[in-house]
């Protein structure tokens, strides 16, 4: 296990270095920040001042290193545009993020599961084929267009949820958060279930499926014969066994719901990470987006890395010794 | 594969014949593949059936801008699917985008596939350090979300559907090169590689006469559902404002220009490309259902 994790971990270091090297010699490729930045009626001496103050008149390497060692301490550098320190920027960002990801995970499990259920317990059911087909278009539908259907229809004609923003928000432990007002909630709805559109998809899926597997195993079949009800049978005997495979997909689709959100965001200008991103790659703003990426390389790094250990504890059959990092 | 020889043996089937009888069984694929004709053959033929010239400014009539669908403007022209701002007939842009996402699609698709299929048999062939120096980068890759990569890459090299095409193929090539090793490794212990290879034909014959034909079955089914991956990944891209230029819009840039009208009102802007985007990804993914069904080996016999 300690082999393992040491493994791992010197693996993602690597992971990181060539990402980081990637990232800034892309990005230094991106265009030229000079000219978004300062305005065209600057005259030279003013020009000159802003591109020092940026540190973009020294060399690429030169720029490289400095950032490099910045990295190692926490620094990628100050925002062009906000001019406030990047990584403090996304950090900001992430808790609403982080929020609505979470809240698209449980709209996920809390509409998917009911329905796979159902498809499997009764696959040749009108219901049953109703819901599959449901579920392959939601595989179909593109993420961006579907919100725009959830603002047109519950925003502009029902007008019964709000299109945008955040809402108002309370602060936990300093960090503002939505879901604990009403308010926020409402504002929460539509783009969370925008997100989750394609996790219910996959759930009711690997729902329907370990249903109809875990229907035709002797001990549900035993527990019918003892006269257990429907309702025992479906809740705990049949639903414990379904989960396993249900908590690791969710799990190693966790980030890429955090990927998705900048879809997501971009569509109901949720002020996340994911927005920042679009905002700042538009804008030019590589600080940035250098530290967008890299905190979402590590992100990715640590949800794969503990849905890795995790599925050893829950699965004694695996043995990560052996299993290819 | 095999060509079809004519005449005296009539009970042969060809794999072609075969494949074709097998995939005609399912009324649900047959309309899938023609609504993709269908679909298809709108943006090919989008200069000729198209309206108007969506694109030529001296036929713009700024007069008729914004009508609702199925109104007519001044002279007479009726805008099926309604008219832009600037006097645009929807369905000409709508024809027109069809070509740019489909030419995205499946042109990033044809590369990725390409480079797929050249690394994961050099992987497959080759073996030992080589093999798992590409499989350790294909993991990386596969363990960061597409969208995520393409969003990145697209920041890096600008907008551009040939810069698009180049993200998606990097996006892409990484899944080929998983399943054509993975269907090389258990191709080549088969017997008629070794018979092959008994005839002492040359490697290069082997490898290409032998192998590769059957390894393509897995990799048509991943190629048909990555198109539809690709184009509205594209779709997604020029949504966000880093995929195509204005001048070349796709279905995701009519989608997300009209995306500020839909909010007063104006749904027609952004719904009626919207629903080609999915009339194209659904027939896409009915077809490849079925041939995957078709062609997977576990299947047949």
């Amino acid at each position: 296990m300690l082999v393992f994790l040491i493994r791992r971990i010197a693996q993602s270091a690597i992971v990181v270095a060539i990402m980081s090297v990637l990232v800034f010699a892309g990005i230094f490729a991106i265009g030229n920040p000079i000219d978004v930045l300062i305005s065209p009626e600057a005259d030279e001496v003013e020009r000159a001042a802003a591109i020092a103050r940026l540190g973009l008149d020294r060399p690429m390497y030169e720029q490289f290193l400095s950032f490099a060692g910045n990295a190692l301490s926490g620094d990628l550098g100050t925002s062009f545009v906000h001019g406030t320190p990047a990584v403090r920027l996304v950090l900001e960002r992430f808790p609403a993020t982080l929020e609505l990801a979470l809240f698209a995970m449980l709209i996920a499990v809390l509409i998917g599961i009911p329905l796979g259920i159902w498809a499997g317990l009764r696959p040749n059911s009108a219901a049953g084929r109703t819901i599959m087909a449901g579920s392959i278009l939601g595989f179909s539908l593109p993420t961006f267009w579907v919100g725009m259907l959830l603002i047109m229809t519950f925003a502009v004609w029902l007008g019964w949820l709000p299109a945008s923003g955040r809402g108002q928000t309370v602060d936990l432990f300093g960090i503002p958060f939505s879901f604990l007002t009403a308010d926020g909630l409402k504002h929460m709805i539509l783009p969370a279930l925008n997100l989750a559109l394609f996790k219910i998809s996959l759930v009711i899926r690997l729902a329907r499926a370990g249903t109809r597997e875990v229907a035709l195993q002797d001990y549900v079949r035993f527990a019918r014969a003892k006269g257990l009800s429907p309702v025992r049978i479906v809740g705990v005997h049949i639903l414990k066994n379904i989960m396993i495979p249900v908590v690791t997909v969710l799990g190693l689709e966790f980030g890429s719901v955090i990927a998705f959100s900048v879809v997501t965001e971009s569509v109901f200008s949720w002020p996340g990470m994911g927005k920042l991103l679009i905002d700042s790659i538009l804008l030019l703003d590589r600080p940035v987006v250098v530290a967008y990426l890299l905190v979402t390389v590590l992100l990715f790094i640590v949800i794969n890395l503990v849905v890795d250990v995790l599925y050893s504890l829950l699965d004694p059959r695996i043995r990560l010794g052996s299993a290819k990092a | 594969m095999t060509v079809a020889t004519p005449a005296p043996a009539p009970k042969v089937q060809t794999p072609l014949k075969r494949f074709l009888v097998e995939f005609i069984d399912s009324p649900v694929a047959v309309l899938g593949l023609i609504l993709l004709v269908l679909v298809v053959s709108a943006a090919l033929f989008a200069p000729w059936i198209a309206p108007q010239d969506p694109y030529d400014l001296s036929k713009l009539d700024i007069m008729s801008g914004m009508l609702p669908p199925g109104s007519a403007d001044m002279d007479g022209n009726i805008f099926w699917l309604g008219s832009d701002e600037q006097g645009r007939d929807i369905l000409s842009a709508i024809l027109y985008g069809l070509r740019t996402s489909l030419l995205v699609g499946f042109s990033s698709t044809a590369m990725a596939l390409a480079i797929g299929l050249v690394v994961g048999m050099i992987a497959a062939y080759a073996g030992g350090s080589i093999d798992a120096a590409i499989m350790r980068l294909v993991d990386i890759q596969l363990s960061f979300p597409a969208i995520l990569i393409a969003l990145i890459l697209l920041a890096v090299l600008g907008k551009g559907v040939d810069k698009v095409i180049v993200a998606l193929t990097a996006v892409q090539w990484a899944y080929y090169a998983r399943t054509v090793r993975s269907a090389a490794l258990v191709e080549r212990r088969k017997e008629y590689v070794e018979a092959a290879q008994c005839l002492a034909l040359p490697k290069s014959r082997v490898v290409l006469r032998h192998l590769l034909p059957n390894c393509l079955p897995p990799l048509i089914v991943v190629a048909t559902v990555q198109v539809a991956h690709a184009i509205t990944l594209e779709a997604t891209l020029s949504f966000l404002g880093v995929g195509v230029p204005v001048t070349q819009p796709s279905l995701g840039m009519l989608i997300a220009s009209g995306f500020g009208f839909m909010l007063s009102g104006e749904f027609w802007l952004s719904v009626f490309p919207g629903l080609a985007l999915l009339i194209t990804i659904v027939s896409i993914n009915l077809v490849g259902d079925q041939m995957r069904d078709v062609l997977n080996p576990r299947l047949q016999h």
